[in-house]
Parts: structure tokens; C-alpha cells; sequence
């Protein structure tokens, strides 16, 4: 299979050079007439045409991801996939063979966090189809553009319970974007074009294609680019004038103003629009846990990441502000804590892609649905003006207030009294020794936490997590995605001793397909994030948190010797002076993935904390330790 | 909670009602009658969705329903501007001594009889929930043996067409 090569030269010169990524400009007036010469076509890759042509519906399958600009596929074949991998070994695809279909799932997302382009997953029905659910729920939790594309029994034994028959589109309906059933191979073409349009324009997503075996094995005429029927799919990329206008309004009478970033800056790729509005502006920009990197951290008027284990800066920030300026964040239970007592004293902006995420949470006063991308500069446009008419704010006394804030409450540690390494310092010389070049991905727990908090992220796309989902076990297979899509940058997998055992199969996949990650295994032989809130909330009671990997226990696994048996570089670490060495050695391996394990304490705990149910103003910077408040005006 | 008439028109495509469905289940919104069929328009089926949702809600529902990608297009009835009727077949007990006081009561409510055997018959009535709600208090003490009832159909008053307009932005 190769790629189809155009009929006309001046068809191909009208295309932009290189695949289009997410998102898309999909801004057409609803009736208008297409016109192909001026409108970007909604078909992804370079609209090559292909002549109609007769073939299988695998061929057809295959000729499609490639007519759509796909360069790598995660995924592993079963029973009703297996005709559609037999003309994939012939493409010039990179297909990467997985050892559990949850890792192709996660691998698919990291790729396309890492470049903005569609991840692309494959699995086999029934089983290999289920294990990509987690996988999917976390791509749909925080927009993850996304195809996963499934194999069915036959059409003519659907229903009928048959071998590894299951009901995936029924299993994933809440929690895709959209998804296909495909029975007919004539409708594979418009299908596929229409799941990579879906999965990477508007809120990106992502988007199931279940495939009969019968649609694989019959023939059908491909021709390309098909047409795209989604009547009932029109997103909204361009901001509302006037309520651009009414929020310039607000920012320029606003005195305590807050720029509340979310993870659909970094998906839209408008750092530098967010920056321009920034420093306009001049008010201080929290970015939340999905959002870490898009406005560099090391900028003066970065105040640092709000919510559950947010700054005390950034969280007192957002609850002492008049006007939240909320782009492309979705208010979300971990970052206003109790919504009743949020920001009680903000007028809310929310520019969202998604319409239902205006007003949901926390009511707009002024909402703007479209792209953050195309929104930013128009409202940078328009408080240029609004200054001009109305003065530029003084800001002065709310920078004092912040700064001091930032200066009395940094974030910071306590060393364990148990003579162990602390966590934090690991994964801080982890960030300090790599820069902010590499690329961060990390599980879910505490270690998730500390690296949002202590590695500084100057760029987007640099840090990688589940945060919606909280999927444990997402870090290795992620960062083996991650560095497909970006092998020239150094990938760190920040994972726990409880995740790593969830997913570390996919070390087999990096080692023998010569991805090299680097794996730091926070390891303080628990799940420790559980375990801190048993100490906190449970009378210590340590319930089935104690997983016995760490420091005097029976180290089940050993995980030197596990990712040895995997073929990887493996060291481990127990002591403060090793952990430079150590992680300038892993550094310097890239022919095969590292892992270390870094032997730490089980006693030291994620702070700042708002605990859960009760308000932000109630947030503790060290346990029971509530930041004095008198410097409120 | 407030009673919201959504007419909702929708691609005829396999699983849309499951999408549907699911998605009130999804977002724990509440659903009083659901009723589908199709249109005018070939491709193109209406439902008309009667959610029990205060202010706020009803507006969420919106916009959850029309994110769904087989949705084209949420029109909220009033039942001031538009025509809003249910459907109902009620089985009622009726011998020869009580037949001719059943019919009479549904000609009151221009019921009509479509069945009639010894002791029952089969009343088909069309109206609003209020109107119905009269009719089976009336029917009720001859004994009621059966109901089946119809989700809300509504459509807008006035010449112009929903489905119409959708499909010309479309």
C-alpha cells in the first residue's frame, strides 16, 4: 500500500505543505457554498485523489490512514482485526506492537499531546476492545484527540453473542465523542475521514470506529478525498464581537483581575496569544493542572497552579479576585473545591470551545464560546482599546497582595524524619537536570502531584498526565507515545510504585522497538496518595495501601531487576547524594529505555492541600497549618 | 422543577435513540415522555422530549444534546406557540348495562371507540396531558384494565417549518 499520488500538481500546490493539525479551522458560514479553492477541506492529510479503485475493505482501512496523514498506529491484532493487519504490514506506517491494549490507548494519547495530531489505536473486538475503555474515558475526560478503531464480529452474527463479540459502541457511548459501527466497507472511507475530523476539530475528543469483519474482508471501490456528512456538527471557532467587547469591558475595570488557564490553551496552541494577553493585561495567570507549561513558569506573572494542591499564591488568587478572565478551563471540583464558596467575589469570563462547559459549573457573565486560539487576540485587540479609553488599571496593590503571598507561602518540603530521600527533591533534580525541553508524563497520585509542582514548564505540550480520569498506570505507556511522536526530545515517565505495576508491560514494546524512555519510579512502596489521605482523614489507618516495594520491605517486584528482565538500563537509588548521578546517568543512555528506582520516603505528603469538601479559603500549607490571613484588604 | 417540551430533530442513523437515552442517563437528567418518528425529510427523525429541569438545567441539557453529533438541531415548544398532544388507548370494562355510558363518555372527550368486545372496549383518545388525565378519572370507575399511552407529540404553531430551516443552515 502506498500513498496515492495526486492526479493534478495544482491540486496538491492549493493544500498547505505538511498534515493540518488539531484543531482545525472549521469556521464556515453555515450556508455557505463550499468553495474547495478557499475553504480547508475537512478531510485530514493532503487530499490526495485517488481514483476509485477496487478493494478489500482492510485495503481500504489502511489507504485511508495513510490518505489521512497517519504516520504511527499503537495497537495489537486479534481474531476480527486480523484482516486489516495483513495489508498494514505492507504500509509504510509505523505500527507499534503493544503488549496490552490499554497501553495502545494511553500511547495513542501521548502522541497526540506531545504533536497535536490525531492518536491513532487499534484492537481486535470483544477483550482487546474493552482495554482501550480506560484508555478512551481518560482521552474523553481531557479532550485527547483520538481513534480508536475496533474490529467486530461479522455483521451476520452480531447479536448473537458471539466468540469476543461485545457491544463497544453501546461499552464507550458515554464517554466518546462520537463512534461508528462500519457493516458496509463502502462506508469506509467517508467514516474514517469523518473520525479524524471529529476527533481533532472543536473540543477534541475521541472517536470509536468499530469495524465488522465482513466490512474488512469484503470488496468495495475507495476513492479519496470521500465527502463529509456530519449535518448535525458545526463548532463554533470564532468568539461572539460583542461579548469580546463586554469582557475587554470588564478586564478594563476590573482591579483584581485573574487569567484562570485551562488544558484548552495548550490544545488550541495559543501560548504566544495568551502571553500577548498576559502582558497586556499585566494580571497574574494561574494554569491548572492541564494547562501546566502554558504560560511559562518562570514569567513574573505566573502565580503558580491552583486547586486541591495548588500554590497558596494561585489559589488565594482566584478566591480573592473580581473578575476570573476563564480560558479554556472548565471550572472543574478539583480546582474550586466547595463551588458554593469559589470565588465569591469574581464576574466570570469563560471562553470555551464547548458551548455545555459555559455555565455548567459556574455561571458566565460574560461567556464566549469559540477557540481560545481565535478568541485571545480579538479580546487582546479589544482591551487595547478599552485602555486607551479608559485607562490602563492599577494593578499595584494586588500584585502587592499576590507577591507577598508568593514570597511567605512558596512551595517547598519537609525532609522525612525516617532518614529516606524525599520525593520532592527527586523529582525537582529530575526537572532541573532534563530542562524544559524534555517532555513529562507522569501517573496519578502523589508523585503526579509534585511533579505539576516542582518541575518548571516553560512550554506546552511538555507535560503530560491523566487529570480528568485519574487513570493510574497512564505514565509509561504515554511517555512511550510521547516519544514516538517526539523521539528527539528527552521523555521522562514520572511514575508511582503503584501505577508503574499497572503498565509496565509496554517496557517490552519501548525496549524492543527501540523507544528509549526514561522511567523514575517515585517509589515509596505505597499507594501514596490513598495513604495520605488515610493519615489525614482515616486516624492513619493504613487500609490496603502498603504495596511492599520500598525501603526494608520484601521489594515484590524488584523493579532493577524486572526492567532488567525487560531489557532496560536499571538503577536504583536510595540516597539524597546518589540522585544527580543517577539521573545524569539515565541522561545519558538512548539506546534503551532507563528506569530507576527511587527509593523514597512513604512518610511525606503533598502540600499545599484544600481538603476535600470545604472551602479554598480553608487551604492548609502543611498539615493543620491554615496561612494567616490578615493581609486581606 | 419546571416541565421543558424540546422538539429535537435528529439524523435517522442507527443507535441515535440509544445516544439519546444515554445521555440523559449519562447527566442524570430526567426524562418524562420520549416520543420518535420520522419526518417530512428523508434521513431526518424529530423526537420531541418532555424533561422535567429547572432554569439551569434544562439549559445544560441543551447543549449536552446538541453536542451529540446526530443532533441537527433543539427547538424548546412553549405551550403557548405551539400544539402539544397525547395519544392514548384505554382498555375499560364494558358489559351490555355500562357499554352505552363508556361510549357516552368518550364522546364527550371525542374519544372514539376503535374496539368492542363483550365486556370491554377500546377507547382512543388525542389531547393534551390534562384533557387524558380527565378522560381516565371519567372512564376509571367502569374499571380500567389497560393503558397505553404515546410520549408528547408537539409541533410549532404557524407556517414556519423546523426541520425546513435546519436543513437550509445545514
Amino acid at each position: 500500500m502506498s500513498k496515492g499520488s495526486p492526479i493534478s500538481p495544482s491540486l496538491m500546490a492549493a493544500k498547505s505543505a505538511g498534515a493540518p493539525k488539531a484543531p482545525e479551522k472549521v469556521d464556515r458560514p453555515a450556508d455557505a457554498v463550499v468553495d474547495t479553492a478557499a475553504t480547508p477541506s475537512p478531510v485530514l492529510g493532503p487530499n490526495n485523489v485517488v481514483p476509485p479503485t477496487v478493494m478489500t475493505g482492510s485495503e481500504a482501512i489502511v489507504r485511508s490512514l495513510e490518505e489521512l496523514g497517519v504516520d504511527d498506529i499503537f495497537g495489537l491484532p486479534g481474531g476480527a482485526i486480523l484482516p486489516t493487519y495483513d495489508p498494514l504490514m505492507a504500509s509504510k506506517m509505523n505500527h507499534v506492537l503493544v503488549r496490552h491494549e490499554q497501553g495502545a490507548g494511553h500511547a495513542a494519547q501521548g502522541y497526540a499531546m506531545v504533536t497535536g495530531r490525531v492518536g491513532v489505536c487499534i484492537a481486535t473486538s470483544g477483550p482487546g476492545a474493552t482495554n482501550l475503555v480506560t484508555a478512551i474515558m481518560d482521552a474523553h475526560m481531557d479532550s485527547v484527540p483520538l481513534v480508536a478503531i475496533t474490529g467486530q464480529v461479522s455483521a451476520s452474527v452480531i447479536g448473537t453473542d458471539a466468540f469476543q463479540e461485545a457491544d463497544i459502541v453501546g461499552i464507550t457511548m458515554p464517554i466518546t465523542k462520537h463512534s461508528f459501527l462500519v457493516t458496509d466497507p463502502n462506508d469506509i472511507p467517508h467514516v474514517m475521514a469523518e473520525a479524524f475530523y471529529l476527533a481533532s476539530t472543536g473540543r477534541p475528543g475521541p472517536v470509536l470506529v468499530d469495524i465488522a469483519k465482513n466490512a474488512q474482508q469484503g470488496t468495495m471501490t475507495f476513492s479519496w478525498p470521500p465527502k463529509i456528512d456530519l449535518p448535525g456538527y458545526r463548532p463554533v471557532v470564532r468568539g461572539h464581537n460583542k461579548q469580546v467587547r463586554e469582557a475587554a469591558r470588564l478586564i478594563a475595570a476590573a482591579n483584581k483581575p485573574v487569567l484562570y488557564v485551562g488544558g484548552g490553551v495548550v490544545k488550541a496552541h495559543a501560548s504566544a496569544e495568551l502571553r500577548e494577553l498576559a502582558e497586556l493585561t499585566g494580571a497574574p495567570v494561574v494554569t491548572t493542572l492541564m494547562a501546566r507549561g502554558a504560560f511559562p513558569d518562570s514569567h513574573p506573572q505566573h502565580v503558580g497552579m491552583p486547586g486541591m494542591h495548588g500554590t497558596v499564591s494561585a489559589v488565594t488568587a482566584l478566591q480573592q479576585s473580581d473578575l476570573l478572565i476563564t480560558l479554556g478551563a472548565r471550572f472543574d471540583d478539583r480546582v474550586t473545591g466547595v463551588l458554593s464558596t469559589f470565588a465569591p467575589h469574581a464576574k466570570i469570563i469563560h471562553a470555551d470551545i464547548d458551548p455545555a462547559e459555559i455555565s455548567k459549573n459556574r455561571t458566565a457573565d460574560v461567556p464566549i464560546v469559540g477557540s481560545v486560539k481565535e478568541i485571545i487576540p480579538e479580546l487582546s485587540e479589544a482591551v487595547r482599546t478599552a485602555f486607551e479609553l479608559s485607562g490602563t488599571p492599577d494593578l499595584g496593590g494586588w500584585w502587592a497582595f499576590l507577591n507577598n503571598l508568593r514570597d511567605t507561602y512558596p512551595l517547598g518540603w519537609t525532609e522525612p524524619d525516617d532518614g529516606l530521600s524525599a520525593p520532592q527533591r527527586v523529582i525537582e533534580r529530575i526537572g532541573a537536570l532534563t530542562g524544559p525541553e524534555g517532555i513529562y508524563v507522569a501517573g496519578v497520585g502523589q508523585h503526579q502531584m509534585w511533579a505539576a509542582q516542582f518541575i518548571k514548564y516553560e512550554r506546552p505540550h511538555a507535560w503530560l498526565n491523566s487529570g480528568g480520569a485519574g487513570t493510574m498506570g497512564y505514565a509509561v505507556p504515554a511517555a512511550m507515545g510521547a516519544k514516538v511522536g517526539e523521539p528527539d526530545r528527552v521523555v521522562w515517565a514520572i511514575d508511582g510504585d503503584g501505577c508503574f505495576q499497572m503498565t509496565n508491560q509496554e517496557l517490552a514494546t519501548c525496549a524492543i522497538n527501540k523507544i528509549p524512555i526514561k522511567v523514575a519510579i517515585i517509589n515509596n512502596s505505597s499507594l501514596g496518595m490513598v495513604r495520605q489521605w488515610q493519615t489525614l482523614f482515616y486516624e492513619g489507618r493504613y487500609s490496603n495501601t502498603d504495596l511492599n516495594t520500598g525501603h526494608d520491605t520484601v521489594r515484590i517486584p524488584d523493579f532493577v531487576k524486572l526492567a532488567d528482565a525487560y531489557g532496560c538500563a536499571a538503577f536504583r537509588c536510595e540516597r539524597d547524594e546518589d540522585i544527580d548521578a543517577t539521573i545524569q546517568k539515565a541522561l545519558e543512555i538512548n539506546d534503551r529505555p532507563v528506569v530507576i528506582d527511587f527509593v523514597v520516603s512513604p512518610n511525606s505528603m503533598v502540600w499545599p492541600m484544600v481538603p476535600s469538601g470545604v472551602s479554598n479559603d480553608q487551604i492548609q500549607v502543611a498539615r493543620n497549618m491554615t496561612p494567616e490571613w490578615e493581609e486581606e484588604d | 422543577m419546571s416541565r421543558h417540551t424540546l422538539s429535537v430533530l435528529v439524523e435517522d442513523k442507527p443507535g441515535v435513540l440509544t445516544r439519546v437515552a444515554s445521555l440523559f442517563a449519562r447527566r442524570a437528567f430526567n426524562i418524562n415522555s420520549l416520543a420518535v418518528g420520522p419526518t417530512e425529510v428523508s434521513g431526518i427523525s424529530r423526537m420531541t422530549v418532555v424533561v422535567d429541569a429547572d432554569g439551569d438545567l434544562i439549559e445544560q441539557v441543551t447543549k449536552q444534546l446538541n453536542k451529540l453529533i446526530n443532533v441537527i438541531k433543539i427547538v424548546e415548544l412553549t405551550s403557548e406557540s405551539s400544539v402539544q398532544r397525547d395519544h392514548i388507548l384505554v382498555k375499560v370494562r364494558a358489559d351490555a348495562a355500562t357499554r352505552l355510558q363508556v361510549t357516552q363518555a368518550a364522546d364527550l372527550f371525542r374519544a372514539s371507540v376503535v374496539d368492542v368486545s363483550t365486556d370491554s372496549v377500546v377507547i382512543e383518545a388525542t389531547g393534551t396531558p390534562e384533557k387524558l388525565a380527565a378522560l381516565l378519572s371519567v372512564l376509571e370507575p367502569f374499571g380500567i384494565r389497560e393503558i397505553v399511552q404515546s410520549g408528547t407529540l408537539a409541533v410549532g404553531r404557524g407556517s414556519r417549518s423546523m426541520s425546513d430551516r435546519a436543513l437550509r443552515s445545514a
